[in-house]
């Protein structure tokens, strides 16, 4: 308990005494936005003072949200939602609607109440009388004569200042704890008040996991877009290059002959990266032609040979370039670090759920988490509700296996 | 020279279209209807009734595979139909649906890239009319590169042998690529067949079997 004690204790104070900070301005701030509010409603200038001051608990509850870290717990998250359409009127609209601002309003007008001068009352009883108790015998040296601690107890003599320091002393020490439960209770209510409800930080989780599902999307679209620029662009225009070289050729002078052969051979390799860079970026088999051709595909690049057993119907977009790309990252793994002289993937179709497995017979010992292309994929596959799991024991051989619940297309 | 040929091209990019029009004429041949989508195509092959279709795979309306589904189409409907598919793809699975049409006879997968080399593009478009078959050096190679197959068996040297062939060069002009006579050519192919397990049959065929086999894997 005494660890606990002198860990919490000068967090507590720094939580106690700028809720004091915090609380005065507040109070002065309340009272005047009040009062004017009040004053000039009948002029209708006064109703947006008085919207203004409905509205306070939002800053006020960021900040007091951020100040709980004193307190040694983490903050909480913020219990509002971001606003489905920009402008200040959407905004303002769901801010009254939403119970979170209300509770937040709840918490600002007890702060600027109640709480702050508690805070204050607690400070002074733990802190501020013993500390001049503690202090009473320099305070009588530098007097003189006599003295008067926290104008209650007349003080004159030397014994009696010391017997007050030790008091002071034992005060402190007795007082000490009950401080930093007040200030664990008093956090305990900021929480109440201004984190997020059950039923709001699931509303949140939602909107995570909906916005996540489409960056996702949003990324998978962009892909195809690049891949259809590049097409409909860079690579016809390549293409016609090489055919006007071509034609050029047939008729330039034989001096030329060389130059002109060069430059051709130039683009025909560009022209040849262009289209591995395109089909890295999203391969159009897997678009014509489903998993089964793009899986065969992706073998017939790899490193160490690989055999393909994939009976798959057609799925969603989304679903077939997951496992697609989640099968190449694998077999670019099990070519650069498993040893592996040969790989076996492995696509079926059962029960809603479409299962991919790729094995190799290397030497095993790959770490899932180390590979950031793995993690990726983890994410990749989440948003479809889908699982990847890594299996490689020291000694091999290493699987990978993907599980996607999806209907076929 | 050979003969001037009458064919119906289908390109949906202008600047492809007008260049290969440039191209297929200055060899002789008359391109009798260029048109930018795989309906036009099959209606100008209706009425031109060509020599030879050269055809784009991605084409709209969907921009996916619509010009190979169309040639795929005009094959079942006339296997006889020449046709010289153009493409960005190196993929195995495009080629092998285009040379599982007809008796395989008289069709072509070629990269675009292919066609900057306007006289193999030519020898290449007289090949396929002529009831050869291509398949373009890329995608053999990219085949070439796998070890896992039936293919395994055949040595290097029959292995570019089989590549010359799926190329759909002669017994001739092999012997002349790879320096050697024919008849040694003569012998590699019988050793091919032998190790793919192909069944003795006429010449051509036997050789387009073997390039099928090639492609399925």
């Amino acid at each position: 308990m005494i660890r606990t004690v002198v860990r919490d204790t000068p967090g507590a104070v720094a939580y106690l005494l700028s809720g004091v900070l915090v609380g005065v301005p507040l109070l002065l701030l309340l009272l005047v936005l009040g009062a004017l509010g009040l004053a000039l409603a009948p002029l209708l200038v006064g109703l947006p003072l008085l919207a203004l001051l409905a509205l306070s608990g939002l800053p006020v509850g960021a900040l007091e949200r951020r100040r709980l870290f004193l307190t040694r717990t983490p903050p909480p998250p913020g219990p509002h939602t971001t606003p489905a359409e920009p402008g200040l009127g959407a905004w303002a609209r769901l801010r009254f609607t939403e119970r979170a601002t209300w509770r937040e309003l709840a918490y600002t007008l007890l702060l600027g109440f109640v709480l702050w001068p508690l805070d204050a009352l607690a400070l002074y009883a733990a802190l501020v009388v013993p500390g001049a108790m503690i202090g009473a015998p320099l305070q009588l040296a530098l007097s003189g004569g006599d003295t008067r601690i926290v104008k209650l107890w007349l003080i004159d003599t030397q014994g009696q200042a010391l017997l007050c320091a030790t008091a002071g002393l034992a005060l402190v020490l007795v007082l000490v704890w009950p401080l930093t439960l007040y200030a664990r209770t008093r956090a305990a209510v900021a929480r109440l008040l201004l984190a997020p409800s059950e039923a709001e930080a699931e509303r949140r989780l939602a909107e995570v996991t909906r916005s996540r599902a489409r960056l996702v999307a949003a990324f998978e679209a962009e892909r195809r877009r690049i891949e259809r620029d590049l097409h409909d662009g860079a690579q016809q225009r390549l293409v016609s290059l090489s055919m006007t070289l071509g034609l050029v050729r047939l008729d330039a002078p034989t001096e030329l002959a060389d130059r002109l052969a060069a430059a051709h051979r130039q683009a025909d390799q560009v022209l040849g990266e262009l289209r591995e860079l395109i089909h890295g970026i999203h391969p159009q088999v897997l678009a014509d032609y489903g998993l089964p051709d793009a899986l065969a595909d992706a073998a017939d690049r790899s490193a160490v040979p690989v055999t393909v057993d994939a009976d798959l119907p057609r799925f969603a977009e989304s679903v077939e370039s997951a496992a697609y790309f989640a099968v190449r990252e694998a077999l670019a793994n099990v070519g650069r670090h498993s040893g592996a002289g040969h790989a076996w993937v492995t696509g079926r179709y059962a029960g809603g759920r479409l299962r991919v497995e790729v094995r190799d017979d290397g030497h095993g010992g790959a770490d899932p988490a180390g590979g950031t292309g793995l993690t990726g994929l983890v994410d990749r596959l989440a948003v479809l509700d889908g699982t990847l799991t890594v299996h490689s024991p020291a000694g091999g051989p290493t699987v990978l296996s993907l599980e996607i619940p999806c209907p076929t297309r | 020279m050979p003969h001037a040929l009458k064919i119906v091209l289908a390109e949906d990019s202008v600047l492809l279209r007008e260049g290969l029009v440039g191209v297929l004429a200055r060899f002789g041949h008359e391109v009798v209807a260029a048109v930018g989508d795989a309906e036009a195509l099959k209606r100008a092959v209706l009425s031109h009734g060509p020599d030879l279709v050269v055809t784009d795979v991605r084409m709209p309306p969907g921009q996916s595979d619509e010009g190979l589904r169309a040639a795929l189409d005009l094959r079942a409907a006339n296997p006889s139909l020449p046709v010289l598919v153009l493409s960005q793809y190196v993929q195995r699975a495009y080629a092998a649906d285009l040379l599982d049409t007809g008796d395989g006879t008289g069709v072509g997968y070629l990269l675009k890239d292919r066609i900057g080399q306007v006289e193999q593009f030519a020898e290449a478009v007289d090949r396929v009319a002529a009831g050869g078959t291509v398949v373009d050096p890329e995608v053999v190679r990219l085949l070439l590169r796998r070890r896992s197959d039936p293919l395994a068996a055949l040595t290097p040297r029959e292995r570019e042998v089989l590549a010359l062939v799926a190329e759909g060069k002669s017994n001739a002009a092999v012997a002349r690529d790879l320096v050697v006579t024919e008849a040694a050519v003569g012998k590699h192919i019988g050793n091919i067949l032998a190790k793919l397990a192909l069944p003795p049959a006429e010449d051509t065929h036997r050789r387009v079997l073997a390039v099928l086999a090639y492609l399925r894997g």
